[in-house]
C-alpha cells in the first residue's frame, strides 16, 4: 500500500500552502489557461521569454494541493532555462508521474518530490495540468487547455486522455 | 392503527424504529461488496450519490435470466421468448407498484434518469416555441439542466431558474413568481445530489398545477430514501434510475401521466415502437412500447424489478429511521471538526453529507480518505451552477445507503482526522 506521506510531502504542503510565483504577470509574451473539468481545477499561466528562453514564469488559479504545487515547483524550475529544455523538462516530469520512467532521464531536481503521484493514478492529472498549460502557452494556444482532452499522444493512467501537449 | 393520535403513533414509531434497527442490520451481509478491502482495510461504501452497492438477489436475478430465460421480448413465438416476456413485463408490473403509478403503461423503461430527461425534453418538448420558458432550479444535476438547454436552442425557448437560499433551500416565493404564462413545464429535483436538500414537491407542483404548468420530478436522489407515490404528488413526469436504489447500472425508469404520454410524439424509431411500417406510412405501437425503440436491457429490467421488491421487503420506514440517525451522528460530528463548513442544511435532508474543509481542497481530501479505506465522492457533482452559487469549486459528499452503519461514520471522521495530521491543524 503506497504511503500518504510518499504523496504528501512536507515540500508539497508548503508549496501547497505558500505557492512561488502567484499572480499575474503584467509583460507576459505567452499565456494559457488551463481546466480540469472533473474536478474544477483551473490555471492560467504568463510566461515571459527572449530569444527562446524562459524568463519568467507566474500562475494564477485555484485547485488541489497537487496541482498548486506541481504549479508552484514548476515556475522555480522553469527559469533561466530554454524552450527546448522546458519540453525536455516536461517529458522527464511526465515519465516521472505517471511511473513511464524513461532509461536516461534529465535531471529534475525539486520536482522529483511529486514522484509519488506516480502510486496515485487518480491524482496524475493535478500534477500534469500546469505542465500541458505551460506547453499550449509556449506555442500560443488561444482554447484552454484539458485535462479530458484527447490527443494522439495516449492516455494518461486514471483518466479517459490527457491534455495536449503537441 | 389510530392513525389520527400523533401521541399513539409516535408511540407506535418509537418501538417499530428499535426493532427495525435490528432487522436492517443484518441487510448488510446481503451485499457481498461490502466484505472487501481497500488498501488492506474494509471499505467504507459512503459514494451511494453516485451508485449504490447490490445485493446478493439483484446479482442473482441478471445472472439467472442469463442462464434460463435468455431470449428477445415481445417477438418470438417460441416459448424461451415468451417467459422472457412475462419476466420482463413484470419487472413493470413492480416498478408501478413501486412508485403507485396508476396504469402500468405509464411505466417506460429506460437507460436512467438522464436517458427519461432527454425523452421528455425532446418528445414533450417538441411543442415549445420561441419565446416559452422551461422553469429549472439551481440545484439541479447537469442531466436536468443540459437536456432543457438543448430544447431550448432547438425551440427558442428560454431557460428560467429558481435560485437558492444559503441553506441549501429552494425559494418558494421566486418559484412562485417565476412561473408565467409562457412556462411550459417545471424541472425539478426531488432531492439535491449535491446538497440532500429534500424539496418541497408537493406545494410546488400545486402551484405549477394551478397555473396548468406540468412538472418533471428528477427522482434519482429520492429512490433510494423516499416511499414515492406518483399519484399523491400529483407529478407529471417521474424520472429515476436503477443503480442508484440497488439495481443494475443502465436501467431507469420514466413515470408519464397517460394523457401525457399518449399526446407526445415518439422519441427513438426503431423496433418494438411500431405497430405497422410502410414507405408510406409508419403508425406506432401502444404506450409504453411508442417510447422503447429496440432491444431493451431484459436481464437489468428484470433485476431492478428484483432490487424494487427488496427495498420494499426492508421498507421504507425502516430504511428513513436508519439513515436519519446516520445523518444525525455525521452532521453533528461535522459541526464538532475543526475548519469543516456544511454546504446544504436543509431543514428536510436525504442522507448526504457535502462539506468543505477550509484549507484542504477536496481532491486531497477524498485522496487520503480513500488512502484510509473510505469511499466518499468528490467535485462538482454534476452540478457546476450550484457549486458557483456556494463559491467553491468542490466539496467532499459522503452519501448514506441502508446498509451503513454508524461505524462507517466513525470511519469518516477517523480518516478526516488524519487529513488534518497531514496538513496540520487549520
Amino acid at each position: 500500500m503506497p504511503d500518504l506521506r510518499d504523496l504528501y510531502q512536507e515540500l508539497i504542503i508548503d508549496h501547497g500552502r505558500r505557492p512561488r510565483n502567484f499572480g499575474a504577470l503584467a509583460d507576459a509574451n505567452h499565456t494559457a489557461e488551463g481546466f480540469n473539468p472533473l474536478c474544477g481545477d483551473r490555471i492560467t499561466l504568463f510566461v515571459k521569454t527572449r530569444d527562446g528562453v524562459i524568463e519568467d514564469v507566474r500562475f494564477e488559479g485555484t485547485g488541489c494541493a497537487i496541482s498548486t504545487a506541481s504549479a508552484s515547483l514548476m515556475s522555480e524550475a522553469l527559469k533561466g532555462r530554454t524552450e527546448a529544455e522546458a519540453r525536455t523538462l516536461f517529458d522527464g516530469f511526465h515519465a516521472l508521474v505517471t511511473g513511464h520512467g524513461a532509461a536516461e532521464e534529465p535531471p529534475l531536481g525539486k520536482l522529483e518530490v511529486l514522484a509519488g503521484v506516480a502510486e496515485f493514478p487518480a491524482r496524475v492529472k493535478c500534477a500534469t495540468l500546469a505542465w500541458h498549460t505551460l506547453l499550449a502557452a509556449l506555442r500560443d494556444q488561444s482554447a484552454p487547455v484539458s485535462t479530458e482532452q484527447d490527443e494522439q499522444g495516449g492516455a494518461e493512467p486514471g483518466g479517459t486522455g490527457r491534455a495536449a501537449d503537441g | 392503527m389510530m392513525r389520527d393520535d400523533p401521541k399513539e403513533r409516535a408511540a407506535l414509531g418509537r418501538v417499530a424504529t428499535v426493532g427495525l434497527e435490528g432487522a436492517i442490520a443484518r441487510r448488510r451481509a446481503d451485499f457481498p461488496i461490502l466484505a472487501r478491502t481497500v488498501n488492506d482495510r474494509p471499505l467504507v461504501y459512503l459514494d451511494n450519490g453516485a451508485t449504490s452497492q447490490k445485493p446478493q438477489c439483484v446479482i442473482d436475478a441478471e445472472a439467472h435470466y442469463y442462464a434460463h430465460l435468455n431470449a428477445n421480448v415481445h417477438r418470438g413465438v417460441h416459448r424461451l421468448s415468451q417467459e422472457a416476456t412475462d419476466a420482463y413485463e413484470a419487472a413493470r408490473d413492480t416498478a408501478q407498484a413501486f412508485i403507485n403509478a396508476a396504469q402500468r403503461e405509464e411505466i417506460v423503461f429506460v437507460r436512467g434518469t438522464t436517458e427519461a430527461i432527454n425523452l421528455v425534453a425532446n418528445s414533450f418538448g417538441a411543442r415549445f416555441r420561441a419565446g416559452d420558458e422551461i422553469l429549472i432550479t439551481g440545484m439541479e444535476h447537469h442531466s436536468n439542466i443540459v437536456p432543457w438547454q438543448l430544447a431550448c436552442e432547438r425551440s427558442g425557448a428560454m431557460l428560467k431558474v429558481v435560485p437558492v437560499a444559503d441553506d441549501g433551500e429552494l425559494d418558494v416565493a421566486a418559484f412562485e413568481a417565476l412561473l408565467s404564462p409562457r412556462t411550459r413545464i417545471v424541472g425539478l429535483t426531488h432531492v439535491s445530489n449535491a446538497l440532500g436538500t429534500i424539496n418541497p414537491v408537493r406545494e410546488l407542483i400545486a402551484l405549477a398545477h394551478a397555473r396548468g404548468v406540468p412538472v418533471l420530478l428528477d427522482g434519482a436522489q429520492a429512490v433510494p430514501h423516499l416511499a414515492i407515490d406518483v399519484q399523491a404528488l400529483d407529478c407529471d413526469f417521474y424520472a429515476f434510475s436503477g443503480h442508484k436504489l440497488y439495481g443494475p447500472t443502465g436501467t431507469g425508469v420514466l413515470y408519464g401521466r397517460r394523457a401525457l404520454l399518449e399526446a407526445m410524439p415518439p422519441w427513438q424509431g426503431g423496433g418494438d415502437m411500431i405497430r405497422q411500417v410502410s414507405f408510406a406510412r409508419t403508425t406506432y405501437n401502444d404506450l409504453p412500447y411508442k417510447f422503447e425503440a429496440g432491444t431493451p436491457n431484459i436481464a437489468g429490467a428484470i433485476a431492478l424489478g428484483e432490487a424494487m421488491r427488496y427495498v420494499r421487503d426492508v421498507g421504507f420506514d425502516a430504511i428513513a429511521a436508519h439513515e436519519g440517525a446516520l445523518l444525525r451522528d455525521a452532521t453533528e460530528r461535522a459541526r464538532a471538526f475543526p475548519g469543516l463548513r456544511l454546504i446544504g442544511t436543509a431543514r428536510e435532508k436525504a442522507a448526504i453529507l457535502s462539506f468543505v474543509l477550509a484549507d484542504v481542497h477536496a481532491h486531497d481530501v477524498g485522496s487520503i480518505l480513500d488512502h484510509e479505506g473510505v469511499a466518499v465522492r468528490t467535485g462538482h457533482h454534476c452540478a457546476m451552477p450550484l457549486m458557483e452559487r456556494f463559491g467553491v469549486a468542490a466539496t467532499v459528499r459522503a452519501s448514506f445507503a441502508l446498509y451503513n452503519t454508524h461505524e462507517d461514520v466513525a470511519a469518516l471522521f477517523a480518516a478526516l482526522a488524519k487529513v488534518r495530521e497531514v496538513f496540520g491543524d487549520a
